[in-house]
């Protein structure tokens, strides 16, 4: 046994590298840098809470927090109700389901870079397409890249052309979903909508709280999209979001600490986040068998 | 009765058909538009009304986009970054096999003190956000002289993460038992048990965990950008986004035809792998 115990931390070996070096480690350092003033030029200088409270007093700060919030409260639900709708509809035994499956998943394997590219030119207001078919069916065309009411839709509509990853996620939990139940649903003559509500959509929700926390993680660290298409958070900052300033405090600003500082400020907003989502759903995510 | 419930049915299934067909029309459009755009003559690309097919091919953009030096792109050498980013794939490809290959073993079908509170807070940090570690892991880098190289976007790969060591784990777990025990019994070494028994039933698994790692690599952004300083080492990623910047809004076509090399070779390697990448997505979401 003791033998096993030796091969086992030989196997096991990479991961206590690589556990303490990329994660406890940073962890602490991180927390410990939040609380001093430090550039990684020199070392860094114990200032106690003096970041958080400036942090506080920092009217980018909040407009980035604010930007972030407005955009996430606009891409997420969006994005998770299209993901769940396309999935309902793939999941209706239609014939060539996975042909459409699988044209659905495709543009979420675009990567970031040149997804942001493309869509920089299918929004350009003079000649973006999205605009000319807006104008074709005589609906006005905003000026999508430069108008600070419309610069965050964009992003949350870019962001649901890749919401296949999600539905591919979905549907392999609707194949979870006893038969038995719908065929006594039906029987009991239940129509689509009474079903989808009373049978599927109760056995889907611990994939769709799942999704949802992934997803409040996810768009708190939206960086290299807007990066992309509106340098400097243009317009007037609209889409100035958290991430993009705590990357320019860390290497333009060189303020790490003050960087540190609102990286904690995120991970306790996500914490916070999911135990709210975790206590709402006691309610209503049901468990299989749980 | 029998047979009018049939016509309902058929005449719904119409109904999804339509929606699902104009939904996917929506869906592919913007990729259409991107090859479209990518072999346009640089004129055609602004005309009104637009076309959707070219009216001549222009397959010399795409050569235009890549080879180093043309003249309408200036030095923007698309060639090495396409040769940097395929050299940063294949190195941490193949550190995240062997590394989490062997880390999920030990915490598969091994017993040892302390196993499964590490594993437990290894599922724990996959909460933690990439930029709260994102400044002391640059200054571990810098500390060590490695800014500017490749070293900080495939090294890391070599010494296991959170999401492949639980993705192999649970597979590692569903390889009978006896199956070890009777290497066991014949004398075979755990290194014996894991190359001979465990690894050659886990080839789908290993090949998820490569295939999520290439995309990763592939598609990274924030790591290039804090990491690499000079020109001529930039991914794929980077050099389009640094191509974009200085010039952007004007050679549309251009571009288009550098994205969709971008683009392509995820695309390929997607059909040709798109049961284990839609079984592997699928996983993510289930164990939630």
């Amino acid at each position: 046994m003791r033998s096993q115990t030796r091969t086992a931390l030989l196997f096991a070996s990479p991961w206590f590298i690589g556990f303490s070096l990329f994660l406890a480690y940073p962890v602490v350092a991180s927390l410990y840098y939040s609380m001093c003033d430090y550039s990684v030029l020199r070392p860094p200088v114990w200032v106690g809470m003096h970041n958080f409270r400036n942090l506080m007093k920092d009217e980018v700060f909040w407009i980035s927090l604010k930007n972030t919030a407005i955009y996430a409260g606009m891409a997420l639900p969006l994005g998770m109700a299209t993901a769940i709708a396309l999935a309902l509809l793939l999941n209706t035994k239609v014939r060539g389901m996975t042909i459409y499956r699988t044209i659905f998943f495709l543009p979420s394997l675009v990567p970031t870079i040149p997804l942001a590219v493309l869509w920089l030119w299918v929004f350009n207001g003079e000649h973006g397409i999205l605009n000319e078919v807006l104008r074709r069916v005589g609906l006005p065309a905003p000026n999508w890249l430069s108008d600070t009411a419309w610069s965050k839709p964009a992003l949350a509509l870019m962001a649901l052309w890749g919401a296949g990853n999600a539905m591919v996620i979905y549907l392999a939990g609707l194949q979870d979903v006893p038969t038995e139940m719908y065929e006594a649903a039906e029987l009991d003559g239940a129509g689509w909508w009474a079903r989808t509500r009373n049978v599927t959509l109760p056995f889907l929700s611990p994939v769709i709280l799942f999704n949802g926390i992934m997803g409040i993680i996810g768009t708190l660290q939206v960086f290299a999209e807007p990066y992309v298409m509106f340098p400097g958070g243009s317009p007037a900052r609209s889409t100035y979001f958290y991430t993009m300033y705590l990357f320019d405090n860390a290497f333009i600003y060189h303020k790490m600490g003050y960087a540190c500082a609102m990286g904690w400020i995120m991970f306790l907003i996500i914490l916070v986040l999911t135990l709210v989502a975790l206590r709402v759903s006691e309610k209503h995510v049901h468990y299989q068998g749980g | 009765m029998a047979r009018s419930t049939d016509q309902r049915r058929q005449r719904h299934q119409w109904l999804v058909h339509l929606v699902l067909l104009v939904l996917s029309a929506a869906f592919l459009f913007p990729l259409v538009w991107l090859v479209s755009t990518a072999l346009k003559p640089i004129e055609e690309t602004m005309r009104q009304p637009p076309t959707i097919i070219p009216s001549s091919f222009q397959w010399h953009n795409f050569r235009d986009a890549f080879v180093y030096g043309s003249d309408k792109l200036g030095y923007i050498p698309f060639l090495v970054y396409g040769r940097n980013t395929l050299l940063l794939c294949i190195l941490g490809v193949a550190g995240v096999v062997v590394s989490n290959s062997l880390v999920a073993y030990a915490f598969a079908r091994l017993k040892w003190p302390g196993r499964d509170i590490l594993f437990a807070a290894t599922l724990a940090t996959m909460m933690i956000p990439f930029p709260v570690l994102m400044v002391p892991i640059y200054g571990f880098w810098r500390s060590l002289g490695w800014i500017g190289t490749f070293k900080p976007l495939w090294v890391p790969a070599w010494f296991g993460n959170a999401f492949s060591i639980f993705l192999l784990r649970q597979f590692f777990r569903t390889i009978p038992f006896e199956l070890s025990e009777a290497a066991r019994i014949d004398g075979c070494s755990e290194w014996g048990i894991f190359r001979q028994v465990v690894l050659p039933l886990a080839k789908p698994a290993l090949a998820v965990v490569a295939l999520f790692h290439f995309m990763y690599t592939w598609r990274d952004f924030l790591g290039p950008l804090i990491y690499l300083m000079d020109q001529r080492t930039f991914t794929l990623s980077l050099g389009l986004q640094f191509y974009q910047s200085q010039h952007g809004g004007t050679q549309w076509h251009l571009l288009m035809a550098a994205s969709t090399i971008v683009v392509a070779p995820v695309i390929v390697l997607f059909f040709f792998t798109q049961r284990q990448f839609i079984q592997g997505i699928a996983v993510t979401g289930i164990k939630g």
